[in-house]
């Protein structure tokens, strides 16, 4: 079904790109964009799943934890005396899991004491944290500080340059043996040195959206994963039963968090430079559309949902606005825009990023009113493990969805 | 079983207060360092009064861009995240309405009403445009606030809080961007500059009085060069602004003020004012009572929406700027306001709108300019965690 859908949306991408008179290294650095966006949003999505879609906890400050994940890993491995930012310079891994354990430990702190709230209340906190933190990282306290002797910092407004995640292409094709021959199978079909250390560095970030999906599957099916939707459908019967919902949702909340913080150094931070604009509010909403419109609760819906999300609504708009241009001059405004179709015409693809922002908004709306489960919501799914439900579907617990309405839900758990 | 009950309880007030007595404590703790750096002289009493008024004016555009807010929150149960683009729209909607009125015959319509050319707006210069500017941007409120309640929220009515959260977030992108594809991303100054009502000293004597935009308190021949000064004691020597503020901050204070007052009289006269604080208390037994809860509903869209394009109109009066953007950035402070003086409580969130602009402009004393916000949304954290139903906790007015 992923397959399918990658498929796809390969199809689309690769007919508008021919349309658009690319080559054959077009095409790759094409598809290459949209997978590194689908496997980014996917990992994304599968760390906020677990928060929203298994456990209930409506987390929107999933740019702030990305923030501080980013962040750590930046400064840890940055060079000392790299400009702009400071760093310690420490081994790559040692910086991307202390970046995990500083978002999962930002994650803990805010569990503590928001985990009482009620789900709109919590909603508000964790999205004001992630302003707090991203003013806090644009602010000149900790743009530079001295820590045990050593200057580090975020570099403030100027942002932070460490080893980017998307130089593990070269890296990989020049350490691995035979390395070296697969740039010379690309020079033979017209791909450009750049684009395969691009598609290598896709493989990784397929390989850790894998990763997060196999993990959080094994989660979800575990007895822990069990109390978790048990807590997402009623915490006080949960609670009732014994189970300590505190700290189940604490885990969950630090373990998502580390997941998003992993994912904000391997995906948004890839081109080795962050600032603080990269981590607005904005992003958390996209996460959560992209969640919405694959189905909450459901791990193939979470990852769908990423590359539906991704590649329609958020980067082939771009692509087609940046490949067709209307012949003459579009515009400047938007009254000068009404003049007739083809002036509107000119005008919207210019600004099809506004425009793409209104889509996604309206999808989400229409979601909300028509579909809330998204494409494979797994709400209804059972606790036991046989499922009950396949004898009768007239017996559901809650009473209301008819057996054609729960046919997605089945599909969806054909592919996990 | 007796004991144990009042044992829990005796904890529960004590764990309570122990939350209240902290903050208080930092309250006061911040009030004798303010006190100690204004007599040590760290402090000039200019500088604090500067910040303190505006930290006021500020925040009573927060609370009465407030009430809409909280008008929902209460009667519908959702934390509405578009809330911040309605202040947009209507701030947009006003100012273009303004700029085609201020500007007819100097530039062309369509580019007037897209706030181009440079009509020179103020309220001296053009107060019937800058009233008619802000009965549009309430007008605007009011309708875009029922249409999206057609659209998206009845629909809707069933279903919970979150849900309704997430629509919102949805509408709140949709609508941002449709500005942004309307008007374009800059941010752009629409007002002209204005005087400023202020006390000053001039040469030992001080006085309230009015300077223009150009003057500069120590380059003044005499006070007779002011438009306006009236001398109320001696005192000092040399000359300087004690306290100002712009006419415009006064006219938003003015109209704040008076619309709150407004406000208040509508849910505590009106037939319909009880229908509403009878919604917010219980949905149910009010549609038992036979409240028509439909058409009251739409009549809390109406005035919220209308509060909440007015607020958007003076703030953007206020400040002199706007871009696309600037309300869904104020969207947390107007939670902020909303939710420290109490969801449902109008005089909460006045009062909230006030505690909040006030910690924004007066951070600025202990904490570094690019903080004063995180200030003020850490005191949103703090309130949601120690007390969640404001401070007024529980005494719900609307």
């Amino acid at each position: 079904m992923i397959a399918g859908t990658m498929g796809g949306i390969y199809l689309l991408l690769i007919l508008v790109g021919l349309l658009a008179g690319f080559d054959a290294g077009g095409v790759v650095n094409t598809l290459r964009a949209a997978t590194v966006y689908a496997a980014g949003y996917g990992m994304l999505v599968l760390a906020l799943n677990l928060h929203w879609g298994y456990t209930g906890l409506f987390n929107i400050g999933v740019a702030g934890f990305m923030a501080v994940g980013t962040y750590t890993t930046a400064i840890l491995s940055a060079a000392p005396s790299t400009e702009p930012g400071f760093g310690l310079g420490l081994p790559l891994g040692v910086a991307v899991i202390g970046g995990m354990l500083a978002a999962a430990l930002l994650g803990v702190l805010t569990a503590l004491p928001a985990l009482r709230l009620r789900a709109d209340y919590l909603a508000i906190v964790t999205v004001a944290l992630s302003e707090i933190i991203r003013l806090g990282i644009k602010s000149r306290p900790l743009a530079e500080f001295t820590l045990l002797g050593t200057t580090v910092g975020t570099g403030g407004g100027r942002g932070i340059s460490y080893p980017a995640p998307n130089r593990f292409g070269s890296w990989a094709l020049e350490t691995v043996p035979g390395g070296g021959a697969v740039y010379d199978v690309g020079a033979a079909v017209g791909v450009a040195r750049p684009v395969i250390e691009g598609v290598v560095y896709m493989f990784l970030l397929i390989a850790s959206a894998a990763a997060f999906w196999v993990f959080l599957v094994r989660v979800g099916n575990s007895p822990f994963g069990r109390v978790l939707k048990a807590i997402r459908e009623d915490e006080l019967v949960a609670s009732s039963l014994g189970k300590d919902t505190r700290r189940f949702k604490l885990i969950v909340f630090a373990v998502g968090c580390a997941l998003m913080g992993l994912a904000g150094y391997l995906w948004l931070g890839r081109s080795g430079f962050v600032n603080d604009l990269s981590f607005r509010p904005n992003i958390t909403f996209f996460v959560f559309v992209a969640l919405i419109i694959g189905g909450a609760g459901s791990n193939t819906g979470s990852i769908l949902g990423g590359m539906v999300f991704s590649s329609v609504l958020f980067y082939f708009p771009q692509f087609v606005s940046q490949n067709f241009s209307p012949g003459g001059v579009a515009p400047r405004n938007f009254v000068a825009a009404l003049d007739g179709v083809g002036a509107f015409g000119a005008y919207a693809l210019q600004n099809i990023s506004a425009i793409r922002f209104m889509l996604i908004g309206i999808v989400l709306v229409y979601l909300m009113q028509n579909r809330p489960q998204g494409l494979l919501g797994h709400r209804t799914e059972s606790a036991a493990a046989i499922d009950l439900l396949d004898r009768d579907a007239g017996m559901r617990a809650d009473g209301g969805a008819p057996d054609t309405a729960s046919r997605p839900d089945r599909q969806g758990e054909d592919g996990e | 079983m007796g004991v144990a009950e009042q044992l829990t309880r005796g904890r529960s007030i004590v764990r309570g207060r122990i939350d209240v007595l902290l903050v208080t404590l930092l309250v006061v703790l911040l009030g004798v360092d303010l006190l100690g750096q204004l007599v040590g002289g760290a402090l000039g009493f200019p500088f604090l009064a500067s910040v303190f008024l505006e930290g006021l004016v500020v925040g009573l555009a927060y609370g009465l861009a407030g009430i809409g807010l909280s008008m929902t929150y209460s009667i519908l149960n959702f934390a509405n995240f578009a809330h911040g683009d309605t202040v947009t729209v209507g701030a947009f909607a006003g100012w273009s309405t303004a700029y085609v009125l201020g500007g007819l015959g100097t530039a062309g319509v369509g580019s007037l009403f897209l706030l181009g050319g440079s009509p020179s707006i103020s309220v001296l210069s053009a107060f019937g445009v800058v009233v008619i500017g802000a009965l549009t941007a309430g007008a605007s409120g009011a309708a875009l606030s029922l249409a999206l309640d057609r659209v998206v929220y009845r629909p809707m009515r069933s279903a919970d809080g979150i849900s309704l959260l997430i629509a919102s977030i949805g509408v709140a992108l949709g609508l941002r961007y449709l500005i942004a594809f309307v008007y374009g991303t800059d941010v752009r100054g629409v007002t002209a500059p204005v005087s400023k009502l202020g006390l000053f000293r001039l040469e030992g004597v001080t006085g309230i009085g009015l300077i223009r935009p150009g003057q500069r308190v120590g380059e003044l021949a005499g006070a007779g060069e002011l438009p306006f000064f009236l001398p109320v004691g001696a005192g000092g020597t040399g000359s300087e602004v004690l306290v100002s503020l712009t006419l415009h901050g006064v006219a938003l204070a003015i109209a704040a003020s008076g619309l709150m007052l407004g406000v208040h009289l509508l849910l505590q006269r009106t037939k319909l004012g009880t229908a509403m604080r009878a919604m917010a208390d219980n949905k149910p037994l009010a549609r038992v009572t036979g409240i028509p809860t439909e058409r009251v509903i739409r009549a809390t869209w109406i005035v919220g929406g209308a509060l909440t394009g007015i607020a958007g109109f003076l703030i953007v009066l206020e400040r002199g700027t706007m871009s696309f953007t600037f309300g869904w950035l104020l969207l947390l402070f107007i939670f902020s306001a909303v939710i420290l003086g109490g969801i449902g409580s109008i005089y909460g969130a006045m009062a909230g709108g006030i505690i909040i602009g006030l910690v924004d402009s007066m951070a600025i004393i202990w904490l570094p300019s690019s903080l004063t916000k995180a200030a003020a949304f850490a005191v949103l954290i703090l309130v949601l965690i120690v007390r969640p139903d404001g401070l007024f906790g529980g005494v719900t007015t609307a």
